[in-house]
């Protein structure tokens, strides 16, 4: 059986089976990397359909080998190791068999084994192993930050309020533009949503009432933890993270400065401090959102504001104030665990930041849910 | 080298690794006062795991490591603050706050562990950053400064509170032979003159020779200390192969 195949580019190959096992391959032209390529094919169509017992490479009209080349070559010898046929060069030029013999074949086949299949049971075990942990690792935190924060409050000079007040202008001061901006487009698109239906039942004027109670209830304190957590979350895990990578976490460390209470409990308090104030003015803007689709519809303000009035009272507020006071504790503390936990490498940054935002919106909703709940029984 | 005295560290059958991989492996010595002790070996052979180990940063998995009588392992609490008082660490890039100037960063622990005043605590710091030839970079943020600054500026931080030890990691990584000399130079001042114990962590063969009294030498295949002693008799005198070729930077 002889076969002759013929590529486009200047490098040919030829094969040739005598019938008893042997086959002989016939490489000519240049084997660099434009080349190799379709070679490469050719040669494993060849030897996938051939299965021969002995291979022979002819190498004299080898024009020119690259690295490429002498890959292929020895790719010839590695199949020879993992399929069990025996390789014979012939008319290699001195350099070239020398190149090639640099590699040892036995030991690349090696290489190949250790790469372990997992079943997917193993990585379902394994992420779940890993939750726990994590989980494990918020809770110890959890301690941690608490057992500093009490500690930074009864003792003295033990707060940086330094960077307790540059944080809250950050995290807070910084923030008003967007929550209200946020607050007052949400107030606005719920009346008109809420409006427009209600219309058709006679009922519009009671958007008011609805607004207002979700508004200061639920959603204020809710949207401003999210801009929150998309805001400042994020940045505390990026600084303590660079911080991390850059082994400045570890200089504190062995400072005998407590990374926590250097670095999170000040982070932490002053976003506990402004939430409750950007929950405010989102309500407010909100209010006013509203307001404007009211008075668009026809009402006086005199109207919707007593029906705002006789919406909510003082202990809606409160309580609305006291979910942002959690929520707000929650992004922040969660922003500097993320931040803490930073591995090493140029992406670990980004991989801190995403995990702080993700947790803490997630972690904003699951105590949305059980103050949900928690309220509903208690009947406030 | 009064080896006639007590040790101020003492490392005792330490083991070390991530997970289950061993990287070191029963590793035991003593670092005297006033020396400069230097930890050498190859890329990857556990000579900053060591370090990390010796300072508290990691637990190793067994062993025990004494700084002047004390278990930093073992220590929690009030007692490892104390013991982590005499040490002072330079991390491998220095580890300066960015957020400081290089006052405030050198300032730190004293802002944070004494009463000083401020104008005090202000003068003892721009002391010792005049004590590493950085008198008047005070005002300057650690980005605006060359890496060999920056490095002298994280010695200046390290011994704010007079440390009996301060622990170098790859104080010459990254510089070139001209600040790498000076640092070197820097550090033999140091040891002389304020009786300071360094333990160093480097494969700078340059450095080893110019500063060290004392090397111990790690190898990854053993994961154990392959030789200890003076430079010159480590070059001169080995029987271990490894050894030799590193001092006569020989490939494999």
């Amino acid at each position: 059986m002889t076969a002759k195949s013929k590529s486009r580019s200047s490098a040919r190959l030829r094969s040739e089976s005598d019938g008893y096992g042997t086959m002989t391959l016939g490489y000519a032209g240049r084997l660099d990397s434009v080349n190799v390529g379709s070679l490469w094919r050719q040669t494993s169509d060849i030897l996938k359909h051939a299965r021969p017992a002995r291979v022979i490479v002819l190498g004299e009209e080898i024009d020119y080998c690259d690295g490429s080349g002498v890959g292929l070559l020895f790719s010839l010898r590695l199949k020879g190791v993992k399929q069990g046929f025996a390789v014979e060069f012939k008319g290699l030029r001195p350099e070239l068999a020398e190149m090639l013999d640099r590699f040892d074949a036995d030991r690349f086949a090696e290489y190949g084994k250790e790469k372990r299949h997992i079943h997917p049971a193993e990585e379902i075990g394994h992420f779940t192993w890993q939750l726990f942990l994590d989980l494990r690792e918020q809770f110890a935190f959890i301690g941690e930050l608490h057992v500093a924060a009490v500690r930074c409050l009864v003792r003295r000079g033990q707060l940086r309020w330094k960077e307790v007040f540059i944080t809250a202008e950050r995290a807070g001061a910084n923030a008003v533009g967007i929550v209200s901006l946020i607050g007052f487009l949400f107030g606005l698109i719920m009346a008109f949503s809420f409006a427009m239906p209600m219309r058709q039942f006679g009922v519009d004027i009671y958007v008011a009432d609805l607004v207002a109670m979700g508004l200061v209830r639920v959603l204020g304190p809710f949207i401003t933890a999210i801009i929150l957590a998309g805001r400042s979350g994020s940045a505390y895990a990026a600084e303590l993270g660079t911080m991390k990578i850059n082994d400045e976490i570890d200089a504190l460390t062995t400072m005998s400065l407590n990374p926590v209470r250097f670095l999170v409990v000040p982070k932490v308090l002053a976003t506990i401090f402004v939430t409750p104030l950007l929950t405010v003015v989102a309500n407010v803007f909100g209010l006013i959102g509203c307001g404007v689709v009211m008075l668009s519809l026809g009402f006086p303000l005199v109207t919707y504001t007593s029906h705002v009035e006789s919406a909510i009272d003082a202990g809606d507020v409160a309580l609305g104030l006291f979910k942002a006071l959690v929520f707000g504790g929650l992004v922040a503390g969660v922003g500097c665990l993320r931040g803490l936990q930073t591995e090493t490498g140029p992406s670990a940054v980004g991989i801190s930041t995403t995990r702080a935002v993700v947790s803490g919106i997630v972690l904003v909703v699951l105590a949305e849910g059980v103050f949900a709940v928690l309220f509903h029984y208690m009947d406030i | 080298m009064s080896n006639e005295s007590e040790p101020v560290i003492r490392v005792e059958g330490l083991s070390a690794g991530y997970g289950e991989e061993v990287i070191l492996d029963d590793i035991s010595f003593d670092v005297y006062p006033g020396e400069v002790f230097v930890i050498a070996g190859g890329s990857g052979c556990g000579k900053t795991t060591l370090l990390k180990n010796m300072i508290g940063l990691l637990e190793p998995d067994a062993g025990c490591v004494l700084i002047d009588g004390d278990d930093i392992v073992a220590a929690s609490g009030r007692s490892r603050h104390r013991i982590l008082r005499k040490i002072g660490v330079m991390f491998q890039t220095g580890a300066l706050f960015g957020s400081m100037t290089l006052l405030e960063n050198v300032r730190l622990e004293l802002d944070e562990f004494t009463d000083l005043p401020r104008d005090a605590a202000n003068l003892i710091a721009s002391m010792k950053l005049d004590l590493v030839g950085l008198g008047g970079y005070g005002d300057y943020m650690p980005a605006e400064l060359s890496g060999g600054m920056q490095k002298r500026a994280a010695i200046a931080r390290a011994m704010v509170l007079d440390p009996q030890i301060l622990f170098l990691d790859e104080p010459s990584a990254g510089l070139d032979p001209v600040t790498s000399a000076g640092l070197d130079g820097l550090i033999r001042r140091l040891a002389k003159s304020l009786k300071i114990t360094f333990v160093i962590v480097t494969h700078e063969l340059a450095s080893i020779y110019a500063v060290a009294d004392r090397v111990i030498m790690l190898e990854k295949e053993a994961r154990k200390i392959v030789a200890a002693g003076p430079p010159e008799q480590l070059r001169d005198s080995t029987d271990n192969a490894w050894v030799r070729r590193f001092f006569h930077r020989q490939a494999e």
